[in-house]
């Protein structure tokens, strides 16, 4: 219980709360990576998904791609592209990662959304006269929205994780209280920025999980209860 | 008027599911296709509204082919109802009925007008209108699918086999209602099933299909009853048992019908009295 009292006292020290390295300043950078990074990969991977989905072509690809790219190790990947870009390009180099690492649950989200749709309602909304583009926005992208929202939810968890780590290549963030502190053997000070990490992670999965469930449609919950 | 002129169709694949097909539908009847399951019957009938591609031949309406109109506008101009009412699970009542409506840009306000008044058409209460189809009944669900079908008063209504999934029970009741509709209606209706009680009790004009959507036998109910062009038919439509096979016997207290097992199905009254079940040899239950 010390470290815990210890590491509550390391966070309500006004030391930490000023200068470049203060608390809301780290937060601020892990949140600023975060929210750019998955907004990329929502630009790249969604469309893509739904496309996938709504033509049915690609499937294997999709497959392939989030299930191998979740097995990519952030911290390797992270370290591989820092030397593939040179010291000076760091921070394009770790949000190349955190776009790369986001990508899979988005797409997966986006793409087994539509695909989880009854064949036989997407059937009836083309007998009834819509057109492809109605057809998508009227029930696939309704219907899918759900699933889409737990892939931005892992992917922004993802992003938020892997963040942490890229302290360790000098990017500032809730992280960087942690790997400062490892080498000067400042426990107070690791676990005071893992309970941080710890609460962000937390408070941002409660928020999608909100969405999530807000997102699914009357209709559909009401089979659900 | 619907015309099949030497249609053939083949999926990718190979499978060859419709043969040379060609058939007039005649306009404001109820022409049932009936056939067992791979006779192409679905294949048939989505190629009217272009949900299929015919790979040669074509299909017109009222003369004009169908391959030469857009398929959503086509599709918004014929009613369409399926077998698991293909609802929209998002949808509430109102507005899976209003559907086409709203695709044919009509308001909102109006859209939702005419589908209450198709509720009460389609014998549905209005407190069900804002209700999602997830908390409706099967049978409730078809007759939402039927309103759907004729919110935009098409003139041709297709039906794949819309009472399938419904219990016998509730099957009759629509099967009822589908015939009252298309007294007041009066609609080129063309249904598809496999039950050929079904296809007696609603068709005006039958058509028998076999393997690859080949023609067996085609007529009213009463000749293909009376003349079944072959044993196929004839099995088919269970001509010789049971309720099919009736005669007339004369028994102490009048003249009954008995069918081939030998049960009384009913009594055949004298002179022209209106005909009542069991007087004739149609699909009666």
């Amino acid at each position: 219980m010390n470290f815990f009292a210890d590491a509550i006292r390391w966070l309500a020290d006004p030391e930490q709360w000023t200068g470049s390295y203060a608390l809301p300043v780290l937060l601020g950078q892990h949140l600023l990576y975060t929210v750019v990074s998955v907004l990329i990969a929502v630009v790249i991977a969604v469309p893509t998904g739904w496309l996938i989905g709504h033509t049915g072509r690609g499937r294997e690809i999709a497959v392939a791609v989030s299930g191998a790219a979740r097995a990519v190790p952030s911290f390797g990947l992270l370290i591989l592209l820092v030397l593939l870009f040179g010291v000076l390009q760091v921070p394009a180099a770790a949000l190349v990662t955190f776009v790369l690492l986001a990508i899979p649950s988005l797409l997966a989200g986006a793409y087994s959304g539509i695909e989880a749709i009854d064949r036989r309602v997407l059937d009836a909304a083309r007998a009834v006269g819509m057109t492809p583009w109605q057809v998508f926005w009227k029930v696939e992208f309704r219907l899918g929205l759900p699933l889409l929202i737990g892939g931005l939810r892992a992917a922004t968890l993802q992003v938020i994780a892997t963040v942490t780590i890229a302290a360790y290549v000098n990017l500032g963030g809730l992280g960087w209280p942690i790997i400062q502190g490892i080498p000067l053997r400042r426990f107070d000070e690791v676990l005071a920025g893992a309970i941080l990490v710890a609460v962000l992670a937390l408070v941002v999965d409660l928020l999608f999980a909100v969405a999530q469930r807000a997102a699914v449609p009357a209709g559909v919950r009401a089979v659900a209860t | 008027m619907i015309e099949f002129r030497s249609v053939s169709k083949t999926f990718p694949g190979g499978a060859r599911a419709v043969e040379e097909f060609s058939l007039v539908i005649p306009a404001r009847r109820i022409t049932v296709l009936v056939g067992s399951s791979g006779s192409g019957k679905t294949t048939l009938l989505r190629m009217i509204n272009r949900m299929v591609e015919p790979t040669s031949g074509t299909v017109e309406i009222d003369g004009a082919s169908v391959l030469e109109r857009d398929p959503v506008t086509l599709r918004r101009s014929i009613g369409y109802v399926m077998q698991n009412s293909g609802l929209m699970p998002h949808f509430t009542v109102l507005d899976n009925v209003a559907t086409v409506l709203r695709l044919n840009g009509t308001s909102r306000r109006d859209a939702h007008a005419r589908a209450r008044e198709l509720l009460g058409t389609v014998g549905l209460d209005q407190s069900l209108a804002e209700r999602y189809p997830s908390q409706l009944s099967g049978g409730q669900q078809q007759r939402v699918g039927v309103a759907r079908g004729l919110a935009a008063d098409p003139n041709i209504l297709l039906m794949d086999e819309p009472f399938g999934a419904v219990d016998p029970i509730v099957r009759t009741e629509l099967q009822r209602e589908l015939l009252r509709l298309q007294r007041e209606l009066d609609k080129t209706v063309v249904f598809v099933t496999h039950d050929i009680d079904e296809a007696f009790l609603l068709g005006d004009r039958i058509v028998i299909l076999g393997a690859g959507a080949r023609i067996v036998q085609e007529g009213t109910p009463e000749e293909i009853l009376t003349a079944p062009a072959n044993d196929f038919v004839a099995a088919f439509i269970g001509a010789d048992r049971g309720k099919r096979a009736l005669r007339v016997e004369q028994r102490a207290h009048g003249t009954v019908v008995v069918d081939a097992d030998g049960r009384v199905q009913g009594t055949l009254s004298p002179e022209s009295a209106p005909a009542s079940p069991g007087t004739t040899a149609g699909g009666m239950d």
